[in-house]
C-alpha cells in the first residue's frame, strides 16, 4: 500500500502536494497556562527537595501522598473482568443518578418519590455546571448568571463559552477574612427578579467562607421574595464537616422554602475520583412531566458534546453507594479525609502563632473544606514559590489537602517570613 | 418513530412572542429541536422564558420535550417492545454471534493488570489527556515512522471518543479558523451535524452517496467540493462510511486530495472503524496518510469505541497536523482553553485500557488478531444475508451488502419499508435503511432476509 501511496504522490505536481503559503494557525497565540492546573506544572518541574504543593485541590494522606479510598479499590475489584464496557444512556447511568440524588436531596425525599428531578449523569461539576450553563443559555436565552467574588476560576471559563454573561455578587470580605452577609444580602435584593445565582453549596472555593445555617435561610427567603433561580455547585459534600447530611445544609434549606434549584455534584473529591469524572447534574421541576422534558433536554446538549459519559466512574459510585457495608466504609473514609484536614488547620494556625506572627490566623480554623484564603497577596505568594519552593495559586488560595505533618512547621515559617513585615 | 410534546399553554406561549431579536432567538433554537415530523403534527412552537418571573411562572415551565435520538433512540424502543423475537439493528455496537456484548480478552488482561497494580491512582489527568496514550494514538493512525510525529508537528489531546474529538476539533476551529463552514457528507452520522452547529460552525453537505448504484457518487463529491469555497472545512470519514459503508478506492481518494489541497481547504477525518473495516489497521489508515504525507495541514478524530470495544468508557483523540513544532504547541495551549470549560480534564480509565494494550507487543499483537476476527464475522454476516435474499429471489440488486464495508449496511429501503419491517418483524434500524450487520447472526439473519423480502415485495 505504502508503494502505491507513493507512487501516486510523486506522480501528481508539486504544486498541489503541499501548499506554499505559510501556515493557517500562524497567528493562533500561545493560550495562558491555566492559573490553578498550571501551578502543579510548575511544582513538578522544581528539583527543589523542599517543595510543597499546595495548589490543586487534590487530596493528600500525610505522608503527602494521593488516595485511592478502599471502598473504592473494593469496587474496581467487583467491576474488573466482570461487567461490559457498553454505551451508557445519554443521561448515564440510572443507578449511580439514583443513589447521587439520595446524597444531594435526602434519602426519603419526596422529590426523588415524586419523579420531580431531571437528573444526568455529567463529567464531574465542571461537566455538570456546563450542561447547566449550555441549558441556561438555551432555554432562557436572556439570562446572566451572579458569580460569588471570588470563585473557583473554571466558573468564569464555563458560562462565558456557553455566551452567558456574567455578574458578580459580594461574597467574601477582606477585611475579616470572612463573609460579606450584607453585601451579599444587598446584591441578592438588587439584582432584577428572577435572576440566576451560583452558590457553592458548602466548603467555597477559593475562601473555605461558608455562611452560617441562619444566614443560608436569610439568603433563601430573599431568593423567594425575588424569585431568583439557585444553582448549587456542591463539589465537597462531606468533605467540608465529615458529615455528608451536615455539609447539604444549604440546599435542604432551600428545598424546605420550596425554591426549584439546580445542582452539580462532583465526585472527584469525596470519593477521590478525579480523573475517572463523574458527576451529576440535577434541576427541580414542577411535576414528574417537566422532569422527563427538562431531562431529555439535558440530554440533547450532552450528545453533541460527548454523546454519553463514562461508564467506569459510574460503575464504581453505583457499587460503593448501593452496597449498605461499602457505603458506611466510605462515609468513614470521608470523615477521616475531613478530619484529617481540620488537624492541619489547627496545626498550621498553632505553628504560625507560635512564631510570633503580628497578623490575625484564626480565619484558618474559621474557614472550611478542603480550601483555606489565607490574605497573601500576589507578591507574596510569589516570595513563598521563590525562595520557599511552596506552589500555590497567586490568590492566596492554599489547599490544606497538601499540608503534611510532615511539612507545616515549614509551611508556617515560610508564611511567616513573608507576612511578618506585612 | 419521532414524537413531541407540547408546553399545555401553547397560545400564552404565541402571544408572549413579541422583538425580532425573540425571533431570531426562536430561530437558533427550533434550529436544534425541530427534526423531520410527518404531516400529522404541527410546527412546535417555543418561547423564550421571562428572566424577570413572577413566582407563578417557574422557570422552564415551557421546556418542550425533545425528540429522542434517532440513533440513541432506536435501542430505546427496541428495549419498550416485549416481543420475544426481535432485532436489534440500530446503534452500532458490536455484538458476538450468540447476540451478546463482547469485551475483547486484551482488554480484560489491561483491565486485571491495572487493577492490580496498586501504584496507580485516579489523579486528574492534565488537561490534554494522558501523555503515553496521546501519543500511541497518533502512532496508530499515522503510522510510528511518521514524519508528521518525527517532526513534531503533530498534537494529540485525548478527548471523550469520537464525538469529543470532534466537537473539541470543532470549537477550536469556529473560533481560530478563518473558514466557519465545513462541508459533511451526504449522508453521514446522525450526530455530525449537531456537534458542528453547536460548536459554532455553519454545515453544508457535499454529494456522497448514489442510490440508483449504492456506491460512491464521485462525479458528485468532487463537483460539490470543487464549487465550494476554498479554505471550508472538509469532513471525511477514514474508512467504513457511516451510515452507507460505501469508501472511495485508493485512487479515487488521491482525487479527493489533489482537489482538496488546490483549493487550499481542511480537511478533518473522523476515523472511528480503524482496523474495524478491512480487519487491518494500516490498510484502514491508508486515507489518512495520503493526506499527511503530502506535508498539509489536517484534522484526525480517532474513537476506540469500536476497535476495542470500549464503548462506553469513551476514548479517543483529536490529532492536528501542523506546519511547525511551534504552530502545534500553541495550538494545544488553546485546545486546553476549550477544553477546560466543558470538562477540565478526560476520564482516565478507558485511556490507560488502551495504551497499556498499545504499548505491550504482545497485547498490540493479541489485539490484532481479535479486531480481524471481528472484522471477519462481520464480512461473513454480509455474505450470509445477501446469499439469503439470493435464495429467495429477493427483487433488486443487494450486491451492495458485500461490497459495503465496515459496521453498517446501507440497504436502500425507504423510511416505509423501515416502519414496516419494525411494525411486522420487530426489527429495529434507524429511518434511513441502515443496519449494523453487528447486531446479525447466522441464526437471525434468515428472519432478516425473510422482513426485507417483505418489505420489498409488499411495500413502495
Amino acid at each position: 500500500m505504502a508503494a502505491i501511496t507513493r507512487r501516486l504522490i510523486t506522480s501528481s505536481s508539486i504544486s498541489l502536494s503541499s501548499r506554499s503559503i505559510s501556515s493557517w494557525w500562524k497567528n493562533v497565540q500561545p493560550a495562558p497556562k491555566d492559573p490553578i492546573l498550571g501551578v502543579t506544572e510548575a511544582f513538578l518541574a522544581d528539583p527543589s527537595p523542599h517543595k510543597v504543593n499546595v495548589g490543586v485541590g487534590a487530596y493528600r494522606d500525610d505522608n503527602g501522598k494521593p488516595v485511592v479510598l478502599d471502598c473504592v479499590r473494593e469496587a474496581e475489584k467487583r467491576i474488573a473482568g466482570n461487567l461490559n464496557m457498553e454505551y451508557l444512556p445519554m443521561g448515564g447511568s440510572n443507578n449511580m443518578i439514583e443513589e447521587t440524588l439520595k446524597l444531594a436531596y435526602g434519602e426519603d425525599s419526596d422529590l426523588i418519590k415524586d419523579k420531580r428531578i431531571a437528573a444526568i449523569q455529567a463529567l464531574s461539576g465542571t461537566g455538570a455546571c456546563r450542561i447547566f450553563a449550555d441549558f441556561q443559555k438555551r432555554f432562557s436565552p436572556d439570562s446572566q448568571i451572579y458569580i460569588p467574588v471570588p470563585t473557583w476560576s473554571n466558573h468564569h471559563n464555563i458560562w462565558r463559552d456557553a455566551n452567558v454573561p456574567e455578574r458578580t455578587f459580594h461574597y467574601y470580605h477582606p477585611e475579616t477574612k470572612g463573609l460579606d452577609f450584607a453585601s451579599l444580602m444587598d446584591d441578592v435584593k438588587n439584582a432584577p427578579n428572577g435572576s440566576f445565582f451560583l452558590l457553592h453549596a458548602c466548603a467555597h472555593n477559593p475562601t473555605g467562607v461558608d455562611p452560617s445555617v441562619e444566614q443560608w435561610k436569610e439568603i433563601s427567603y430573599q431568593f423567594k421574595v425575588k424569585g431568583h433561580f439557585a444553582f448549587f455547585d456542591m463539589a465537597y459534600q462531606g468533605f467540608a464537616s465529615g458529615d455528608p447530611e451536615r455539609d447539604a445544609k444549604s440546599i435542604r434549606i432551600f428545598l424546605e422554602d420550596g425554591h426549584l434549584i439546580g445542582c452539580s455534584q462532583s465526585y472527584a473529591k469525596n470519593m477521590g475520583l478525579y480523573g475517572q469524572r463523574v458527576g451529576c447534574l440535577s434541576l427541580v421541576c414542577e411535576d414528574e412531566k417537566q422532569a422527563v422534558a427538562v431531562k431529555s433536554q439535558l440530554q440533547q446538549l450532552a450528545r453533541p458534546m460527548y454523546s454519553n459519559p463514562p461508564v467506569h466512574g459510574a460503575l464504581i459510585v453505583s457499587i460503593i453507594l448501593s452496597d449498605p457495608d461499602l457505603k458506611q466504609l466510605w462515609l468513614k473514609e470521608v470523615k477521616g479525609m475531613a478530619d484529617r484536614i481540620i488537624g492541619m488547620r489547627t496545626s498550621l494556625r498553632e505553628n504560625i502563632e507560635k512564631l510570633g506572627s503580628p497578623l490575625s490566623w484564626e480565619h484558618i480554623t474559621n474557614q472550611i473544606g478542603m480550601f483555606c484564603y489565607s490574605g497573601m497577596t500576589p507578591e507574596q505568594v510569589d516570595r513563598l514559590t521563590k525562595e520557599f519552593h511552596i506552589y500555590m495559586t497567586r490568590n492566596g488560595r492554599i489547599s490544606m489537602a497538601g499540608v503534611t505533618s510532615g511539612n507545616v512547621e515549614y509551611l508556617a515559617k515560610a508564611i511567616h517570613e513573608v507576612t511578618k513585615t506585612a | 418513530m419521532l414524537y413531541l410534546f407540547f408546553a399545555s399553554d401553547e397560545s400564552e406561549n404565541v402571544k408572549k412572542m413579541k422583538s425580532c431579536s425573540a425571533d431570531r432567538r426562536l430561530s437558533v433554537i427550533s434550529h436544534h429541536l425541530l427534526l423531520p415530523i410527518n404531516d400529522d403534527e404541527a410546527a412546535i412552537i417555543i418561547s423564550p422564558s421571562p428572566t424577570s418571573s413572577s413566582s407563578s411562572d417557574p422557570l422552564f415551565a415551557n421546556t418542550p420535550r425533545a425528540p429522542e435520538d434517532p440513533i440513541l433512540g432506536v435501542t430505546v424502543a427496541y428495549n419498550k417492545d416485549p416481543t420475544p423475537v426481535k432485532l436489534n439493528l440500530g446503534v452500532g455496537a458490536y455484538r458476538t454471534e450468540e447476540g451478546k456484548p463482547l469485551v475483547l480478552n486484551v482488554v480484560r488482561k489491561a483491565e486485571q493488570l491495572l487493577v492490580n497494580d496498586r501504584s496507580r491512582v485516579k489523579e486528574y489527568l492534565p488537561i490534554v489527556g494522558l501523555a503515553d496514550f496521546t501519543k500511541l494514538s497518533a502512532k496508530l493512525i499515522l503510522g510510528a515512522d511518521s514524519p508528521a510525529i518525527l517532526g513534531n508537528l503533530v498534537t494529540t489531546v485525548q478527548c471523550l471518543s469520537g464525538t469529543g474529538s470532534l466537537r473539541v476539533g470543532a470549537e477550536f476551529l469556529a473560533r481560530h479558523y478563518y473558514q466557519r463552514t465545513i462541508y459533511i457528507p451526504n449522508p453521514t452520522w446522525g450526530n455530525h451535524t449537531k456537534i458542528f452547529t453547536l460548536a459554532g460552525l455553519t454545515v453544508k453537505t457535499y454529494r456522497y452517496y448514489d442510490p440508483v448504484t449504492r456506491g460512491l457518487n464521485i462525479k458528485g463529491l468532487l463537483e460539490d467540493l470543487g464549487s465550494a469555497p476554498s479554505g471550508a472545512i472538509v469532513l471525511l470519514h477514514a474508512c467504513a462510511h457511516n451510515p452507507t459503508g460505501v469508501d472511495p478506492t485508493l485512487e479515487q481518494w488521491e482525487q479527493i486530495r489533489r482537489l482538496i489541497r488546490s483549493k487550499t481547504m481542511l480537511p478533518f477525518f473522523d476515523s472511528a472503524y480503524q482496523g474495524f473495516a478491512s480487519g487491518s489497521l494500516d490498510e484502514d489508515a491508508r486515507s489518512v496518510r495520503l493526506f499527511v504525507a503530502d506535508g498539509g495541514e489536517c484534522f484526525i478524530a480517532q474513537s476506540y469505541a469500536k476497535n476495542m470495544g470500549l464503548y462506553g468508557e469513551r476514548v479517543g483523540s483529536l490529532s492536528i497536523v501542523c506546519r511547525t513544532a511551534d504552530v502545534a504547541s500553541r495550538v494545544e495551549s488553546q485546545l486546553k482553553l476549550v477544553i477546560r470549560p466543558m470538562y477540565s480534564n478526560p476520564p482516565i480509565h478507558g485511556a490507560s485500557i488502551v495504551s497499556t494494550i498499545l504499548k505491550d507487543r504482545n497485547l498490540y499483537q493479541e489485539w490484532t488478531l481479535e479486531l480481524k476476527a471481528m472484522a471477519d464475522r462481520i464480512i461473513t454476516m454480509r455474505k450470509q444475508l445477501f446469499d439469503a435474499l439470493r435464495a429467495r429471489e429477493t427483487p433488486g440488486d443487494w450486491s451492495h451488502i458485500i461490497k459495503q464495508i465496515g459496521m453498517f449496511t446501507f440497504t436502500g429501503l425507504n423510511t416505509k419499508q423501515v416502519a414496516f419491517m419494525t411494525r411486522e418483524y420487530h426489527i429495529y434500524m434507524t429511518s434511513d435503511g441502515r443496519i449494523s450487520m453487528a447486531g446479525l447472526s447466522s441464526r437471525t439473519v434468515p428472519h432478516l432476509a425473510d422482513a426485507i423480502h417483505a418489505a420489498v415485495t409488499s411495500v413502495v
